[in-house]
């Protein structure tokens, strides 16, 4: 009995200093990988919390650009966004920011960069090479350039004008008349690469295998897109829909550059909004506010996408 | 533990150079000798650049080892201001001496942005040859004096004699209310086919310009306000607003102005001075004395005999009512930037640069209307070639000024957008003054502002 005991104690001591030197080890492991992290860290808090924290600091306070509030800003507790929800310029910004995000990239860039890609597909690489260029051009092209080949082409002796008299139709002020339909469009020829890489980056890894079978069994085209292809790159669909969003709810430079949100409050999205508002009007801290608004709207865009496209499996 | 080391070198280098970046703008040694002055660059030649070249030169010749720095801020109007603020908030990039349009001058001197001159002009013989009635424009409502003008100007109505003619209307031309000006536009059109019957700031890219030339030469012309001085309240709905933005709404919808592609963009007031106008394409705009300085000799677009094409006629009220014309002015000061670390010297620069032979040289190679009395009594400033000083000086005696508000900027915009919104069709002039009402009381709040029906 007492040697059964006497065994099971030490046994069990050994399993103990066991462990003891495994969560030491552990524990050394863990300082040297804080460490390692430490300087990221720093530089996250530095330039990315410290930020964030101060931008919601400020949406609660009158600072301004200049007037007695910006010698002393005042907290103003909600103030901003009451003003901000019963601002009917707000609700107008909002509505184009809606309007310019699903036409310029959920449908626009979304749906025009995957018929690229899945046109492009298993056609000869000199064809892919050629229109891969011609596509790309656009994604490379910087956006003030973008803006101005486009304010050339619309302008009222540009090319979309001459095109349309040469065939005995009136010229028409894009700019003025159709100012979101232009502005969507530029976007559109400037976002499309990105999503098309994306799609052809997906499409390639859908296995051959697959598609055939359900060509055997006598699948349509629409059919083998709809229930095969699409729901196998069902994470690339979901991936291309954040950052094209992201990038779409924040673009301010193509617009700004080409009707500066006009005419009226015609193109005003929400970044442009905040710009005027920051810094036209001087109310930095209304700016601040409506910045917070951008971004809660692109993390619940963010969301839903991931969400939506999880739900289907 | 090697591995431990090498991580604390590393990081306390990381946080050394961190703290170097941050620290490298304060650190920097302030350079004594150089005073910086800001102003708005408009384009190349303009009379502004030259004289402020001039005057850096007699100055450096006057305190030696002293040097300037003219510091040309490229921006449209409207980012202009949020740059110099921007500017004058860090004392590490606030220039010394600023060029302020007036109408920024009360919210610039709330925010303890610029410096108060009170006690330096009192000491100063000069200042009483400045006109009182452009004193105004650089003085707060506390009465306090913020800025040395440079120049002011009056605005009205530009007519090309020879359009005219042609449409069979009188010249020289008087128009007695808005209704004449509107049947001279439709005249024209109808009989002078080709040309832009009536030209007017429109565009939010054109900021101040479209709020104060257009809107507020109309709405100075009715029987309400844009601010009322008695009540301390912005009046954001009245007949009078509504008539002045019918009046713009008259004008785009029945084709009488110019083509929108041209005049809602930010360089619409160079395109109208510089080629337009010089090749008779515009028959009436409602524009400011200054817009022949694009005219002189060595000016960006030279052609000395405009004024003799262009007559300049007062805007009329809007039936003819009492006073029955009015006008705007605004103008531009020097001003000392609070955050400057050579005040006394950048006075001694404010001071030389608005003196009687410093001042005459602008006016003459801007535009602009002297705002001394001294200069306007200059015979050489009365009859200079290709100028119409002596007529615009006339406009001062009937012109008013913008509200001293320190909120009159941000209120400006809203104007803009109201305009904008009218000319370009997107809304109808009621709805753009329920708009305008609506946004200025989210601006200013609703205990400041009041509505007349």
């Amino acid at each position: 009995m007492m040697a059964i005991e006497l065994v099971h104690e030490k046994s069990s001591q050994r399993n103990l200093s066991n462990a003891g030197s495994l969560e030491k080890k552990g524990k050394r492991e863990h300082v040297r990988s804080i460490l390692f992290l430490l300087p990221s860290w720093i530089l996250l808090l530095l330039f990315f919390f410290a930020p964030i924290l101060l931008t919601i600091l400020f949406s609660f306070t009158n600072m301004s650009l200049t007037g007695s509030a910006a010698r002393d800003m005042d907290f103003v507790g909600f103030k901003n966004f009451v003003t901000m929800f019963s601002d009917p310029s707000f609700r107008i910004s909002v509505l184009n920011t809606m309007v310019f995000l699903i036409f310029s990239a959920i449908l626009g860039q979304q749906v025009l960069g995957f018929t690229l890609a899945s046109l492009m597909r298993e056609r000869s690489r000199s064809f892919r090479r050629i229109i891969g260029t011609v596509v790309m051009a656009g994604w490379v092209t910087p956006e003030v350039v973008v803006a101005f080949v486009w304010f050339a082409f619309f302008s009222d002796q540009g090319t979309a004008n001459v095109v349309l008299e040469s065939v005995g139709l009136k010229p028409v002020a894009w700019l003025y008349q159709f100012p979101m339909v232009s502005v969507v469009i530029a976007n559109i020829w400037h976002g499309t690469a990105f999503s098309m890489l994306v799609y052809q980056a997906a499409l390639d890894d859908v296995p051959k295998e697959v598609e055939e079978a359900a060509k055997i069994d006598g699948a349509t085209g629409w059919q083998r897109l709809w229930h095969v292809t699409l729901p196998i790159i069902r994470g690339s669909i979901s991936t291309n829909m954040v950052l094209i969003t992201l990038q779409t709810l924040g673009l301010f430079t193509l617009i700004y550059a080409l009707t500066g949100g006009g005419p009226g409050t015609e193109t005003e999205t929400l970044p442009i909004f905040m710009y005027n508002q920051a810094f036209i009007n001087y109310q930095l801290g209304y700016g601040t506010a409506i910045s917070l608004v951008l971004l809660v709207i692109g993390m619940i865009a963010s969301l839903t996408y991931i969400r939506l496209l999880k739900l289907k499996t | 533990m090697v591995m431990k080391k090498a991580m604390l070198v590393f990081v306390s280098l990381l946080l050394a150079v961190l703290q170097a970046a941050c620290s490298y703008e304060a650190s920097k040694p302030a350079d004594s000798s150089t005073i910086k002055v800001a102003y708005r660059y408009s384009g190349p030649n303009t009379g502004t650049e030259k004289w402020l070249k001039k005057v850096k030169q007699t100055f450096e010749e006057r305190h030696p080892g002293k040097k300037v720095e003219i510091i040309p801020i490229q921006a449209s109007e409207g980012t202009f201001f949020a740059k110099l603020a921007l500017m004058m908030k860090s004392a590490d990039t606030a220039p010394d001496v600023v060029a302020e349009d007036t109408f920024m001058i009360n919210a610039d001197a709330a925010a303890g942005y610029i410096e108060p001159l009170t006690e330096r002009v009192k000491g100063w013989d000069d200042w009483d040859n400045f006109n009182d009635r452009v004193k105004k424009g650089v003085t707060t409502q506390d009465g306090s004096i913020y800025g040395v003008p440079f120049s002011t100007d009056t605005r009205g109505i530009w007519y090309n004699k020879n359009i005219f003619k042609k449409a069979g209307l009188p010249v020289p031309w008087q128009p007695e209310n808005w209704n004449d000006i509107l049947t001279a536009a439709r005249t024209i059109k109808e009989k002078v086919p080709g040309v832009t019957p009536f030209w007017s700031f429109t565009g939010r890219a054109t900021g101040e310009a479209t709020a104060m030339q257009t809107f507020e030469m109309l709405l100075y012309g009715t029987d309400d306000p844009l601010y009322d001085e008695k009540r301390d309240k912005w009046v954001v709905k009245s007949p009078g607003i509504l008539h002045a933005l019918r009046f713009i709404d008259h004008i785009y919808s029945n084709g009488l102005g110019p083509p929108l592609s041209q005049v809602l963009n930010g360089t619409a007031g160079n395109t109208l001075a510089e080629q337009s106008m010089p090749e008779e394409k515009v028959a009436m705009a409602l524009h400011g004395s200054f817009l022949s300085g694009s005219w002189v000799e060595g000016g960006p677009a030279p052609w000395p005999e405009g004024t003799k094409v262009y007559g300049f006629a007062p805007m009329p009220t809007e039936r003819g009512q009492d006073p029955g014309k009015i006008s705007l002015s605004g103008g531009w000061a020097l001003s000392i930037s609070a955050k400057s670390k050579h005040k006394d010297l950048a006075w001694e620069f404010i001071k030389l640069a608005t003196n009687k032979e410093n001042n005459k040289y602008y006016v003459l190679n801007e535009g602009d209307l002297t705002p001394r009395d001294d200069v306007a009594e200059d015979p050489e400033y009365q009859n200079a070639p290709g100028r119409n000083f002596q007529q615009s000086t006339e406009f001062l005696e009937f012109t008013d000024f913008r509200p001293g508000n320190e909120d009159y900027p941000a209120v400006s915009t809203k104007i803009q957008i109201a305009v904008e919104s009218v000319a370009t069709g997107k809304a109808s002039p009621e709805q753009a003054m329920e708009q305008y009402a609506q946004s200025v009381e989210a601006l200013v709040g609703p205990e400041n502002v009041m509505k007349k029906e």
